[in-house]
């Protein structure tokens, strides 16, 4: 009796799905004014519960649906990274849903779909089954953009999105199929397979290689497919932005891993280039274009796209040191960049919300707390020593230098100097200039919780390196290896 | 002397940092938490500063090897530890900011009115990744304090510096990460050759050359911006200037001192292929930096700017020393980085003190003050005098032993430094006869006051430790010495061995072309 397959390996991303089915019909069937409350508190016990799942689920490696789903370490150490990143955003949210005209309990039930998608992303072992998680996810998040859909700026978020993610899907799926074409199979174990026999890959090959790391690249908005991060990052309700910058990130990120490392890991002599330019252009964009920008929140999607560019100095590597590093720098930038969107969630003037990076002005005089958070985030984001950035960008770094990619490497550090100074420059806002309009108090208990959380771990991660250190080591293992 | 059984490095390194906790507790109104913060920051650097003084007393003189070694695992997976410990070099290079932190906090007690408590915890802070800085036995541990600095020193000249502080704080904060990070880079490189980042062990790493050359230039990169050698100095009279007056004595006194120290333990020890290679290199750097400076600290109307110039001056006798590699021009380097130390620190706390009251650097503003102020200018001539170099203080003992040592290396090296000791002299007294001499004429300065016992009290130990380091040097010698002729001794051993390497290579390459 082989007719049913298994199943067990997925049983978190199909207790989700349920989940978030039965959450849509719970906010149906309550009041509308109770509804927005009760299913945020739901969607997080859900999405804590997946995490639960994550974990009971074991760290073996196992293949489910006839090789088209996998779980490892690599997968369970994204996920929960992912899961986590989507809980912090949901719990960032309330205030701000319940004052801009968002409160509709649709939110957090399109996050947990968004982070089903994720999770099939980050488990995904074939192009079929990545094209599917990545449309689900995205779907999801081009709805949640243009939420506010009386605002233009909002809706005009979610179509630029819309129009440009579909642009990038296109050429997604064109790159499979041609991958396909010359690979005669979706299946990435079987892929990988076919590519070691081959003496030199054929040209097709390397075209639609081409269009899948394009498609991707636009996913973890790296240069030159980023032009929609700004935008979109800027367009968008700060809480979702504040979701945009963590979680789909990483599981994109562990999408770009998973194919370029397994399927084409034996092609990195092709994609190697590809790679080390798009790195070296996002370290390079994210840091200048930063300069001169005023709106906090496009600040912070060039600083994301920059922080893209070092994470992928550990693919360009494309070694298990490499791996380990992206997934070291990824689960700091989710911290920090959690911590700093919650400052900037507080952002807010006799109930109305700004965001230019003036309204910062002598924060540290009125709101101390707030500006210490955001001085730790600023300097982690930096790299500067003894914050928890700086061991991110340490271990990306090493991978580097041991594959000798020293030119990236050296433009990687010519880079961070040049994004220091607009991390500094709003320490500079916040410590050096005179208080402007005084930001009103932090509202919620979460967001007090998570900048004084993120706050913490960045500051204490020095203590104990190891516990991340070893685990993402041996979640790259995994993906070695599988 | 025994080895103490408790972990004395840490608990001098980190006592400040829990002081700053402690102020951070503190609750309150606002001129009760300042004055709370002022004695608590106080006495915990007084505390410090008191453990750091068991270091002297157990430390044996006769060994070159580290001591008070403490160990921890800390990156064990990646072979990084956290490791501690002194020699005869850095032990006095503790002692100097551990000194030099309660006079700061002195100094600031009245003259820093705003955000007094966020002012304390950043020089506490400031003070725990100085002294970390100084023990660090792991290249990585090291590299962690040696940046962690940038911040709260940012923050101090950012926020109570003068009127140009956001340029002079960005100026200060960028450059130094510039050279930094690219050390970073090559820190990571010697990793990877030797498998670990423990300082003792790299020492006996034996890099091979090629390589030495790029990781003594990545280092110089970081070691010269803090240095600050010609031409990258620029950052250090804007940074001089606008910081508050204990900004400039931690500077002056303590962050300069990080790039020497850096050139001692790593660049001469890790690299003595490269470091022979490129001293010509530091001394034409460093013969422009005395003589060029000098003349600009000359033609100065801001009386910190000129003694910022004089600091870059002073600190290119001491890396042209360093790099002349024999016993005397080292020693006499480690000896004018604590004597450039106390001096300058003194110096810029005697500007800090007219400057609190007139509130001026000019020094045309000033003019006769040794009329009204006889005290203020006895002890501002003794440190001019040392600054200048006059025997029996502690700047002659310093210049005299790099001038011997210089000497030996090359006499057209000797003969620039020398010519900067002239115009050394000249400039100080300049500055002095403009601001102490001449007649009291302007009404604004015939209100001004004498010392306060407060200030006598920040200058005394100054004082006496200028005077005893000049007059009986070997105090202070006694403990650097092992560690110094160890160290000149491992670096010629480097170089007579990579050159009979080559000979033998030769003689390899001869045979094989007789054969």
């Amino acid at each position: 009796m082989d007719a049913l397959p298994i199943m067990a390996p997925a049983l978190p991303e199909m207790f989700l799905a349920v989940a978030a089915m039965a959450m849509m019909m719970v906010g149906v069937f309550t009041k509308p004014e109770r509804a927005p409350a009760l299913v945020s508190a739901l969607a997080i016990a859900a999405l804590l519960a997946t995490g639960g799942l994550v974990v009971a689920g074991g760290t073996a490696f196992q293949l489910a649906f006839n090789d088209l789903f996998v779980v490892d370490r690599f997968a369970v150490f994204m996920k929960l990274l992912a899961l986590a990143g989507s809980i912090l955003a949901i719990v960032m949210s309330e205030g701000y849903v319940r004052r801009e005209g968002m409160n509709l309990f649709e939110f957090p039930v399109l996050i947990c779909l968004a982070t089903l998608g994720m999770l099939m992303m980050i488990s995904a072992n074939d192009l079929i089954a990545l094209y599917i998680g990545l449309e689900l996810q995205s779907l999801a998040l081009y709805v949640v953009a243009s939420l506010q859909r009386d605002r233009l700026r909002s809706t005009e978020a979610g179509l630029k999105y819309f129009v440009l993610g579909a642009l990038s899907s296109g050429m997604l799926l064109y790159g499979a199929s041609l991958i396909y074409g010359y690979g005669g199979s979706t299946q990435f174990g079987a892929l990988a397979t076919y590519f070691s026999t081959l003496e030199e890959a054929p040209v097709g090959l390397i075209v639609g290689l081409v269009f899948l790391s394009a498609g991707l690249a636009f996913k973890v908005s790296a240069v030159p497919f980023h032009m929609w991060t700004p935008d979109v990052y800027e367009g968008a309700p700060t809480p979702v932005t504040a979701f945009f910058a963590a979680a789909p990130k990483i599981a994109a990120m562990a999408l770009f891993l998973r194919v370029m490392m397994g399927p084409f890991g034996g092609l990195v002599g092709e994609w190697f280039q590809i790679i080390w330019f798009i790195s070296a252009a996002s370290m390079i964009v994210g840091s200048f274009a930063a300069i001169v920008q005023t709106n906090i929140k496009r600040l912070m999607a060039y600083s994301s796209i920059g922080h893209i560019g070092y994470a992928l100095i550990g693919l360009a590597a494309g070694t298990e040191e490499g791996v380990t590093g992206i997934l070291i720098y990824m689960a700091i930038y989710l911290v920090m960049n959690v911590g700093a969107f919650a400052v900037i969630l507080c952002m807010k003037v006799k109930d109305r919300m700004v965001e230019d990076v003036s309204d910062l002005a002598g924060l540290a005089k009125t709101r101390p707390g707030m500006a210490a958070g955001m001085l730790v985030f600023m300097f982690s984001m930096a790299g500067i020593p003894p914050m928890a950035g700086f061991f991110g960008k340490l271990y990306v770094f090493r991978a580097a230098i041991n594959a000798e990619l020293y030119v990236l490497a050296v433009i990687g550090a010519l880079a961070s100097v040049v994004a220091a100074y607009y991390y500094l420059r709003i320490v500079k806002v916040m410590y050096f200039d005179e208080p402007a309009e005084t930001i009103d108090p932090i509202e919620t208990r979460g967001l007090r919780v998570v900048i004084a959380g993120a706050s913490v771990l960045v500051l204490g991660f020095i203590f104990y390196p190891s516990l991340l250190a070893n685990n993402a080591a041996l979640a790259a293992l995994s993906l070695l290896q599988g | 002397m025994t080895e103490l059984d408790w972990p004395i490095l840490s608990l001098v390194t980190f006592t400040p940092l829990i002081g700053a906790l402690g102020i951070l507790m503190i609750r309150g109104e606002a001129a009760e938490v300042a004055r709370n913060a002022r004695h608590t920051a106080l006495w915990t650097s007084l505390v410090t500063f008191v453990l750091s003084l068991f270091l002297v007393i157990n430390f044996d003189y006769g060994s070159a090897a580290f001591q008070f070694v403490e160990k921890a695992d800390w990156l064990p997976a990646f072979g990084i530890a956290y490791h501690m410990g002194v020699d005869g070099i850095s032990v006095w290079f503790v002692l100097l900011s551990t000194l030099l932190t309660p006079l700061c906090i002195l100094a600031s007690w009245e003259a820093i009115q705003t955000r007094v408590r966020e002012y304390m915890i950043a020089f506490l802070a400031l003070e725990t990744m100085m002294i970390g800085m100084f023990c660090a036995l792991d290249l990585l541990v090291f590299y962690i304090f040696f940046e962690a600095v940038l911040i709260p020193m940012f923050l101090i000249i950012g926020v109570w510096g003068g009127a140009r502080r956001i340029y002079a704080a960005f100026k200060f904060f960028l450059y130094t990460l510039l050279g930094s990070i690219l050390m970073l880079l090559a820190v990571l490189a010697m990793y990877f050759y030797a498998g670990t980042t423990d300082i003792p062990t790299l020492m006996e790493a034996g890099f091979p050359r090629e390589m030495q050359l790029w990781m003594w230039l990545a280092f110089f990169a970081s070691f010269a911006v803090k240095v600050p050698m010609w031409p990258v100095h620029t950052w250090l009279p804007d940074a001089h200037v606008e910081a508050p007056t204990a900004g400039s004595v931690i500077l002056a006194g303590v962050l300069l001192k990080m790039g020497g120290y850096g050139f001692l333990r790593f660049s001469l020890p890790m690299m003595p292929l490269a470091s022979e290679v490129y001293a010509p290199l530091v001394f034409t750097l460093s013969c422009v930096a005395v003589v060029y400076t000098s003349l600009v600290a000359l033609a100065q109307q801001d009386m910190k700017k000129l003694i910022a110039y004089s600091s870059i001056a002073h600190m290119g006798f001491v890396t042209a020393a360093i790099f002349s590699v024999n016993e005397q021009a080292v020693a006499g380097s480690i000896i004018q980085m604590l004597s450039h130390g106390l001096v300058s620190g003194a110096l810029f706390l005697c500007v800090g003190v007219v400057y609190d009251r007139l509130h001026t650097r000019d020094i045309d503003r000033y003019g006769g003050l040794a009329e009204i102020m006889p005290h203020y200018a006895l002890v501002f001539m003794l440190f001019t005098m040392a600054s200048v170099g006059l025997p029996g203080t502690s700047g002659f003992v310093g210049e005299f032993l790099i001038l011997v040592g210089a000497f030996q290396e090359s006499t057209w090296l000797a003969a620039f430094l020398a010519t900067g000791m002239i115009l050394g002299a000249a400039y100080m007294l300049y500055l002095y006869r403009r601001v102490i001499f001449g007649a009291l004429t302007k009404d604004e300065l015939k209100k001004m006051l004498d010392l306060s016992p407060r200030e006598i009290a920040i200058f005394a130990p100054l004082v006496i430790l200028v005077l005893w380091m000049g007059i009986y040097p070997a105090t202070f010698l006694d403990p650097i010495e092992v560690s110094v002729a160890n160290l000149v001794e491992n670096y010629q051993a480097a170089l007579a061995a990579a050159e009979s390497g080559l000979a033998s290579n030769a003689d390899a390459l001869d045979a094989a072309a007789r054969q």
